[in-house]
């Protein structure tokens, strides 16, 4: 049930977007983003969905897989889509009631749509594609020139790590705790909201109380590793840009500007 | 009136470059009152399979049959299932969460749908069953000993009165004295109620001195199904996949290879100790 979601997990496999430089899949991906909020036309779309179909079948990751874990975000979806539909306001094409769906309420939500869904594929791109250590090497090292802001970047790298370390075990810990439960006869989907609100504490207390362990013997297991912070840390895997790193940032630039100018100049 | 396994198989992240077969075709008949002991090196499928026992995991192909009914139908009433069959997962005291002991064993009988007065009545039942001393019962779980969270936990599974009772390795992380203690409870309970017991264990001589039939699994298959002096004949083998006999077997085959007329087949000490003195005196 709990596993169903797929957002955020690494997809293991070998491709040659496993293999690039984590920064480089993190400015594609910002890059991304920042692309499919420029467009203001159907043309850009069009492009972009094509990058994005030839990057997920560079990944080796299967579609299928990606989607799956999207069905719970459909619901999102479908609010930002109703919203947009029913309270934008301009020239009116049907009215019932009290609601009325104008052109620009059609457009807006159409293109809503598009976005989210692609930007939602296109970060999990990443995070399918990339171990989460590997994320937060990289994110590490992005961010180092922030240090002179005297901004922890380390230690915010170590915090995200080991969130995101953490995600798999608790699900899994939710899951056996579920499991025992249900063993013992909970009921965990019958019943109105109230109903399963309370029926969740017998989840909820195990789970808060195994996490508070695991995080403190987290700590003592570094502590007993001398672990003192990034001062003076060296890394058994330094990142270092390769060739094939290079030629995928002039990819990324030249989809950048190729699909903006696609966007702009096509009618 | 037993549980029927008929070919059975399990696979896990069925679509994904990682799918893993952890049961395959696995038929298996367990009648009543038989006290039988699942044994198997770490990921060779016996969580896996007990889960199946009581309809938290689903096969993936094959049928399972409790009391003559399919329990995959889609109208078997599968929390009727759980009270039937009571599952002790690994470390059950992760599992508590209310503020004291005796609410947390009543929290089994209260979701079956009991008065409260036999909810109360089974919760205090199950605490004496597994030897929880008395002052501990308005106690904050939280606060008992390792050993003692662990029979809390076991007395919410027996609260609902279940006819077979599996222990998923009832003993791990305790103590000698622990283990001992928790393995005398269980054998106790056999002897006073009769249920069913499947104990699962990664250690032969948990389960050599009680069971009346040992299960051995290895890569989701069943390997062995005998009585306990049979399977541990095959110690050799049973050390290739990472398992071991009891050590009386290994001191008792040592004995008649060098040339005492011993029967090396003896699984507990106690056999091994009238063998030996047969011979001797």
């Amino acid at each position: 049930m709990l596993r169903d979601i797929t957002l955020g997990q690494y997809y293991q496999t070998e491709s040659v977007i496993h293999r690039l430089d984590p920064r480089v899949k993190l400015a594609g991906t910002v890059i991304f983003i920042i692309s499919l909020f420029c467009f203001d036309k159907g043309w850009g779309y069009i492009g972009a969905a094509i990058f994005l179909a030839i990057v997920i079948k560079l990944s080796k990751v299967p579609f299928k897989f990606m989607i799956k874990g999207m069905r719970s975000i459909m619901f999102i979806l479908m609010i930002t889509v109703v919203f947009n539909l029913f309270l934008t306001p301009g020239e009116v094409v049907v009215s019932f009631w009290k609601l009325q769906i104008t052109k620009e309420g059609i457009r807006i939500a159409a293109f809503m749509v598009i976005r989210l869904a692609m930007l939602l594929i296109g970060s999990s791109v990443m995070t399918l594609t990339t171990t989460p250590n590997n994320l937060t090497d990289g994110m590490e090292k992005a961010m180092r020139p922030l240090k002179v802001l005297r901004l922890p970047v380390h230690e915010i790298a170590m915090m995200m790590s080991i969130a995101l370390r953490f995600i798999p075990i608790l699900m899994e810990e939710t899951d056996k705790i579920m499991k025992a439960q249900l063993a013992r006869g909970a009921d965990f989907e019958s019943g109105n909201i109230f109903k399963k609100a309370k029926a969740m504490v017998p989840l909820l207390v195990p789970l808060f109380i195994s996490a508070f362990r695991r995080a403190n013997d987290l700590a003592m297991a570094m502590e007993a590793r001398c672990y003192r912070g990034g001062n003076g840390r060296t890394k058994m895997k330094p990142l270092v840009y390769k060739k094939r790193d290079a030629i995928a940032y002039l990819v990324l630039f030249a989809y950048l500007a190729g699909s903006i100018a696609v966007d702009k100049l096509l009618w | 009136m037993a549980i029927i396994l008929d070919h059975v198989s399990h696979v896990y992240g069925g679509d994904t470059t990682l799918s893993v077969k952890a049961l395959n075709d696995i038929n298996l008949v367990i009648p009543d009152g038989q006290f039988i002991g699942l044994i198997g090196h770490t990921g060779s499928g016996k969580s896996t399979l007990v889960q199946h026992l009581n309809g938290l995991l689903k096969a993936t192909s094959g049928s399972i049959y409790f009391n003559g009914q399919d329990i995959d139908d889609k109208d078997y009433n599968r929390k009727e299932l759980r009270s039937k069959v009571g599952l002790v997962f690994q470390y059950p005291e992760h599992q508590l969460f209310e503020s004291d002991v005796f609410s947390d064993v009543c929290f089994g009988p209260k979701n079956l749908g009991l008065s409260k007065k036999e909810t109360e009545l089974r919760a205090y039942d199950a605490l004496r069953k597994v030897g929880l001393p008395e002052e501990c019962f308005y106690q904050s779980p939280f606060d008992l000993s390792g050993g003692q969270k662990r029979r809390v936990a076991i007395a919410g599974v027996l609260a609902m009165k279940p006819e077979v009772l599996i222990l998923d390795e009832p003993t791990a992380g305790l103590d000698p004295k622990g283990r001992e203690e928790i393995l005398e409870q269980i054998v106790k309970l056999r002897e006073e109620s009769g249920i069913t017991i499947i104990l699962v264990s990664h250690s032969m001589e948990d389960v050599a001195e009680y069971v009346d039939r040992i299960l051995v699994m290895n890569h989701g298959e069943v390997m062995y199904d005998d009585v306990p002096r049979e399977v541990f004949k095959h110690y050799k083998e049973l050390e290739s996949v990472g398992l071991a006999a009891p050590q009386v077997t290994y001191i008792m085959h040592k004995l008649k290879a060098a040339g005492l007329g011993v029967d090396e087949n003896a699984t507990t000490i106690s056999e091994a100790c009238e063998e030996i003195s047969k011979v001797l005196l």
